[in-house]
């Protein structure tokens, strides 16, 4: 393998690095854009979509199990989700820190709920006949490169998730609702917007996309109880980048640091690259405080 | 009323210095330690209770001063060109010049507390005087202590690994494990504690501490008045850096070891039930929140471990939801002359200014549109 086919190949591992984060930091992103909260259990609902795929392979057979998988993913995360709004983040609202550490709290229960249930060891989902093997590349510079069916298909499944956001976001009426209130909570409240609805889908939509990232995430690592922990810190900084609940500014930010995290890693190692991402991303609010892409709007913000 | 109140601390601290005769030696060096943390937890009331300035990443500091005082142990401990042993298990030949700083306890114990100082006023410099703060700053300071402890575990050669350091002998010519020395560390410590809490109740009550207050309560206004917002949380982060040095580096000596598992995510996070399920704006319930949460977590994580994450997760869902004002708030609910109705009404107008609840309209909404925390 040549040097050319060995960056090509740290490049697409970067892609298909953000690609995860960026499912799981999406529904992060949407719920904070518009309701101003973050969600400390975020990563527990990609570890609850994990070992409900696991289960539903375990149950269904046949090259559609994993579709199925997919789905009860994300129904089932959505659907833990829109209880731990209407139970918890709903009552906290105007109250960001506490939010941040009452979700912890659910968070830490989830946890221990799923390592009294399936154990501390991970539980493994393996990947359809139709997603294993490999696309390899036979010559010319970049000979021995070889893409996993695997990644490509979740590298796929992103881009259909993110589009399909857009264009609930762009085109529908909750797609509506939901940029009335992001840009402007009161003005929508005083159009007879039902903003709690609103941000009961939100939240919803959000836990449901981290279910579908832990169901891909199933398919190349095993699913543990801390596997959402894992993820979910660079998920925050990737929102942190992106900038308040913009689709376009998470998706950038996501490319921006898994493509860096997988560069930094050819040179040093991986805790260096931790390091250095965590440096990246303070150099970067030196110059953009409010992320890639900023919300603008003439209502006085305290951040 | 004063008097009341300087009399019960007074036999508060009597009681605590009399603990050694009366507490077992194994619940006496847990109290040790728990007092040795609660003064980090003192920092956390500065800056979180009364800055509103969330870390989730108090670990790194507390880690900071713990190393500091850890390498100084190890390097004594050594015979004159003598390496620690695990960094001749990692094949180095000398000991690293930054570890030798150390060697001289004075510097040592200069820089429990100026390391971690510098540290936090950096970081929070950087991001503070950018207007950056809140649930940003407190994301970043949790990436922060994740950073740090995969640092700490992927340069084995340097810090020991996992493993962390241990195996310490003695500071300043007194043995570690003689019994009197561990009695008077626990002295020490209370002293610390004590020293801690008075430069912590002074601070708040100057106008340095009010301004604080009011840049929690509402950070633009503050500016509309004229004040740069800035250096007043970046000194505050300093001073709770500092404390969780100063508890860094006692905690290290009572339990003899400092690892990263001690500084992570998880642990740091920790750091902040204390100070919630004790009352995040008060010190003494920051202080009794400590001993209460750490003895809970020992005496429910031996009888039943895998009990502990439920009750922890459900403390912090339950102290956020019903008790913000964590165990102090209670106090204050039973304070004479004060109805419960007024506290409750409290509570109604803490959550408004967001702009997000019904309860009660902000006093100014024009200004606080679409603010956050």
């Amino acid at each position: 393998m040549g040097d050319l086919s060995v960056i090509a190949g740290q490049l697409f591992n970067g892609i298909s690095v953000a690609s995860i984060l960026l499912l799981a930091a999406l529904g992060l992103a949407l719920s904070f854009g518009v309701m101003n909260v973050i969600n400390m259990a975020h990563g527990e609902m990609l570890m609850v979509g994990g070992y409900l795929s696991y289960m539903v392979c375990q149950v269904v057979h046949g090259p559609a199990a994993f579709v199925c998988a997919l789905m009860v993913a994300f129904l089932g995360s959505a659907l833990l989700g829109g209880l731990l709004e209407l139970t918890v983040v709903r009552r906290l609202y105007g109250r960001p820190l506490d939010t941040l550490l009452a979700t912890w709290g659910v968070g830490l229960i989830l946890q221990q709920g799923a390592r009294s249930l399936f154990g501390a060891i991970g539980v493994e989902v393996t990947a359809p006949r139709w997603l294993s093997g490999s696309f390899t590349v036979e010559s010319g510079r970049l000979a021995g490169l070889s893409f996993p069916h695997v990644r490509l298909f979740i590298i796929a499944l992103t881009v259909l998730v993110l589009g399909l956001v857009a264009v609930f976001i762009a085109r529908t009426q909750w797609g509506l609702l939901l940029r009335a209130v992001h840009q402007n909570r009161e003005i929508a409240e005083a159009h007879g917007v039902n903003t709690r609805r609103v941000d009961l889908v939100v939240f919803a939509l959000g836990t449901g996309i981290a279910g579908l990232a832990g169901s891909a995430l199933a398919l190349i690592s095993p699913v543990t109880p801390t596997v959402g922990q894992s993820y979910i810190v660079y998920a925050f900084l990737v929102v942190i980048v992106g900038g308040l609940g913009s689709l376009t500014g998470t998706a950038l930010a996501a490319l921006l640091v898994g493509i860096f995290s997988s560069a930094v890693q050819l040179f040093t190692s991986v805790s260096f690259a931790d390091v250095l991402l965590l440096v990246m991303v303070v150099v970067f609010i030196q110059f953009r405080p409010k992320g890639i892409v900023v919300r603008r709007n003439r209502a006085l913000e305290e951040t | 009323m004063r008097i009341a109140k300087g009399l019960s601390y007074a036999v508060l601290v009597a009681l605590l210095g009399a603990a050694p005769y009366f507490l077992s030696s194994y619940h006496l060096s847990l109290l040790g330690r728990f007092l040795a943390l609660s003064i980090l937890a003192l920092g956390l009331v500065l800056a979180w209770g009364r800055g509103g300035i969330l870390s989730l990443g108090q670990g790194v500091f507390f880690g900071l001063g713990g190393y500091v005082l850890a390498m100084h142990l190890k390097l004594v401990a050594l015979s004159p060109g003598d390496l620690p042993d695990f960094m001749t298990w990692s094949g180095l030949d000398h000991v690293p010049w930054w570890w030798n700083i150390f060697r001289h306890a004075g510097v040592a114990f200069a820089a429990m507390v100026i390391v971690p100082t510098l540290a936090a006023a950096a970081l929070a410099w950087l991001v503070f005087h950018r207007r950056v703060g809140g649930v940003y700053f407190a994301l970043i300071t949790q990436a922060l202590a994740l950073a740090f402890a995969t640092l700490l575990i992927s340069q084995q050669p340097y810090t020991g690994g996992f493993n962390g350091l241990t195996d310490f002998s003695t500071l300043l010519g007194f043995e570690l494990n003689d019994p009197a020395v561990q009695r008077g560390l626990y002295w020490a410590t209370l002293a610390v504690l004590a020293l801690s809490f008075v430069f912590a109740q002074w601070l708040a009550s100057t106008n340095f501490g009010r301004i604080l207050q009011a840049i929690r309560d509402g950070e633009n206004r503050i500016r509309f008045l004229g004040y740069n917002p800035a250096p007043f949380k970046i000194v505050v982060f300093a001073v709770a850096a500092a404390y969780a040095g100063v508890a860094g580096a006692l905690f290290t000596l009572h339990v003899g070891v400092i690892s990263p598992a001690m500084i992570g995510v998880v642990a740091s996070i920790e750091m902040v039930i204390w100070v919630a399920i004790g009352g995040r704006s008060s010190l003494l319930g920051a202080v009794l929140g400590t001993l209460l949460v750490n003895f809970g977590k020992d005496w429910i994580s031996s009888a039943m471990p895998e009990l502990w994450l439920f009750v922890m997760g459900s403390l912090f869902v339950g102290v956020v939801m019903i008790l913000p004002q964590g165990l102090s708030g209670l106090h204050a609910l039973s304070r004479p002359g004060k109805p419960l109705l007024a506290r409750f009404r409290s509570r109604a107008t803490y959550a408004t200014p967001h702009g997000h609840t019904k309860k009660k309209p902000s006093p100014a909404p024009a200004l606080e549109a679409g603010g956050a925390e």
